[in-house]
């Protein structure tokens, strides 16, 4: 009898408590897995397998630290975060802009399409030799290299989030005799912001990886150059420490979009 | 209304098709209309029977397969000025708030922001919404979306108002309220009407005239003239003898050969 009664009151607290503990639970196992992960790493490496082939994380933080101390950190990253951003804002801007002009331009748009759908399956990767062969192992390169990765996604977004405008909303404005640019303030770019800020987001991984492929190929700075280098140094730490910041600042990068994306889209 | 020399709209042998997969369909034959200047018409008929398409080509959205519809004598070539649309489904922008949402046709004639604001906390007021103007349409009931939708094509101000079912998807107690409240707001205002539905009681409690209509293809079948004083009391009117008779002969008409 008594349990009966207890239950309810027991499942009774309200929903908002009942989110905040979850999420308290989904961090606190988020956690685990890491420290479990980088323990195990740590604990095996140099016991069970030799710590030449994969590192260890102690190795890797000490790593870190040095750079930072000798200014190679920020050298090197700063190089591939630049590459990074600035190819990642011509390519969105680029690759937006072509989406929205191509899904109003009518007839022309079946045209071009399977064209551009025909380029975007060449693995961009492969472009690397060419850009550099253009333009030298200097920034120019790397900087078309994430353009590369990036237009892609900008543009097939920029389109899909046009041909899904509600249609009822563009009628309603020409009813009231709007102009363009007054469809296009308060219909258009509103409605395709969640389109343009998940192939942002997207955007961002492949962005990384635009730039430090096309280091791989060929440079003399940046993450990727400082990959290859400990490589030829058959320096397995300086790989993984490569690794590691690059994780890092798509991380950070992501975590920014995301607050972006909370204050955009609020009225949702 | 004797005089029939220059009506606000006028729709002549109209006849609209679509194509849809490779077929053509006729969604308007043959139809003849006319609104008078200060009239409110009603068109009822069964869902699909195209009437939301007469409003299409009356706001110049959709270009008709042959026939004419002019406004004050002018043929309808692209969106006319006259014209402002009530949807069906409130046409708000979500990412705006409430005041923007009323503001926009004031923004896009290029008014002054301050006059802009000035009209549409007028409006606000007008339609019962005064002090949600900074709300999002989302935070608000289907019944207070639809009075910002109301707000907002006052602003606009036209000079024949094209409502496509624009209480249909109220509930029951709702729509007998924003009924009323349209009736008396329209009653000061006086401008044309041109009202869709398919709810028969609101066709003659709003209107002069109520036209029926057939579905496939879109024919006007009968066309009944409503006496019933002015103002009206909308609900109340319902209980009016000759109400009763009208709706009766125009529900024979509907039901009759579908």
């Amino acid at each position: 009898m008594a349990a009966k009664t207890s239950t309810p009151s027991a499942s009774s607290p309200s929903p908002k408590a009942g989110r905040g503990n979850r999420s308290a639970t989904v961090w606190i196992g988020r956690l685990v897995v890491f420290i479990v992960i980088i323990g195990l790493w740590e604990l095996l490496s140099g016991t069970a397998f030799n710590s030449f082939w994969l590192s260890k994380p102690s190795l890797i933080v000490k790593r870190i630290i040095d750079m930072t101390a000798n200014g190679d950190l920020w050298f090197h990253m700063s190089i591939t975060l630049q590459e990074s951003i600035v190819g990642l804002i011509i390519g969105m801007l680029g690759g937006t802009l072509l989406g929205i002009l191509l899904a109003f331009s009518g007839i022309f748009q079946k045209w071009v399409y399977p064209y551009i759908m025909a380029l975007y399956s060449l693995p961009r990767v492969s472009l690397a030799p060419l850009f550099i062969v253009w333009f030298g192992i200097g920034m120019t390169s790397k900087i078309l290299m994430v353009v590369a990765m990036v237009i892609f996604v900008a543009f097939y977004n920029a389109y899909e989030g046009v041909r899904n405008i509600d249609k009822d909303l563009m009628d309603m404005m020409s009813t009231f005799k709007a102009k363009w640019t007054h469809k296009l303030r308060w219909v258009v770019l509103p409605s395709i912001t969640v389109w343009i800020l998940t192939s942002l987001r997207l955007n961002i991984g492949m962005a990384l990886i635009g730039s430090v492929i096309a280091e791989l190929v060929g440079s003399n700075r940046g993450l990727g150059y400082y990959i290859t280098y400990s490589s030829n140094m058959l320096d397995t730490t300086g790989i993984f420490t490569g690794l590691v910041l690059i994780m890092i600042i798509a991380v950070v990068l992501e975590q920014i979009i995301v607050q972006v994306e909370r204050r955009l889209l609020k009225y949702r | 209304m004797e005089n029939n020399s220059h009506p606000k709209l006028e729709i002549r042998d109209l006849r609209v098709e679509y194509d849809s997969k490779g077929q053509r369909t006729v969604a308007l034959e043959n139809v003849q209309l006319k609104v008078e200047d200060g009239e409110f018409v009603s068109v009822v008929g069964p869902s699909g029977c195209g009437k939301s398409t007469l409003l299409k080509v009356v706001s110049g959205l959709l270009k008709p397969a042959g026939g004419h519809a002019f406004l004050d004598d002018q043929e309808i070539q692209g969106v006319p000025s006259q014209v402002g649309m009530v949807f069906q489904n409130d046409a708000l922008l979500p990412w705006k708030s409430v005041i923007d949402n009323v503001r926009l046709p004031l923004e896009i004639k290029g008014f002054a922001k301050d006059k802009q604001l000035e009209e549409a906390n007028r409006l606000l007021k007008m339609v019962g919404l005064d002090g949600f103007g900074s709300y999002h349409p989302k935070e608000l009931s289907g019944g207070m979306r639809k009075r910002v939708a109301l707000a907002r094509t006052f602003a606009y101000d036209p000079e024949i108002y094209l409502m496509d079912e624009p209480f249909g998807p109220l509930d029951a107690q709702t729509r007998v309220k924003i009924g009323e409240e349209f009736l008396q707001l329209w009653e000061n205002v006086g401008k044309s009407v041109l009202f869709i539905t398919h709810d028969i009681e609101e066709a003659i409690a709003l209107s002069d005239r109520v036209i029926v209509m057939t579905s496939r293809p879109g024919r006007i079948k009968a066309e009944f003239k409503v006496n019933l004083q002015r103002p009206r009391p909308f609900y109340e009117i319902r209980f009016d003898p000759e109400f009763k008779e009208l709706q009766k002969e125009i529900w024979a008409q509907m039901s009759d050969g579908e």
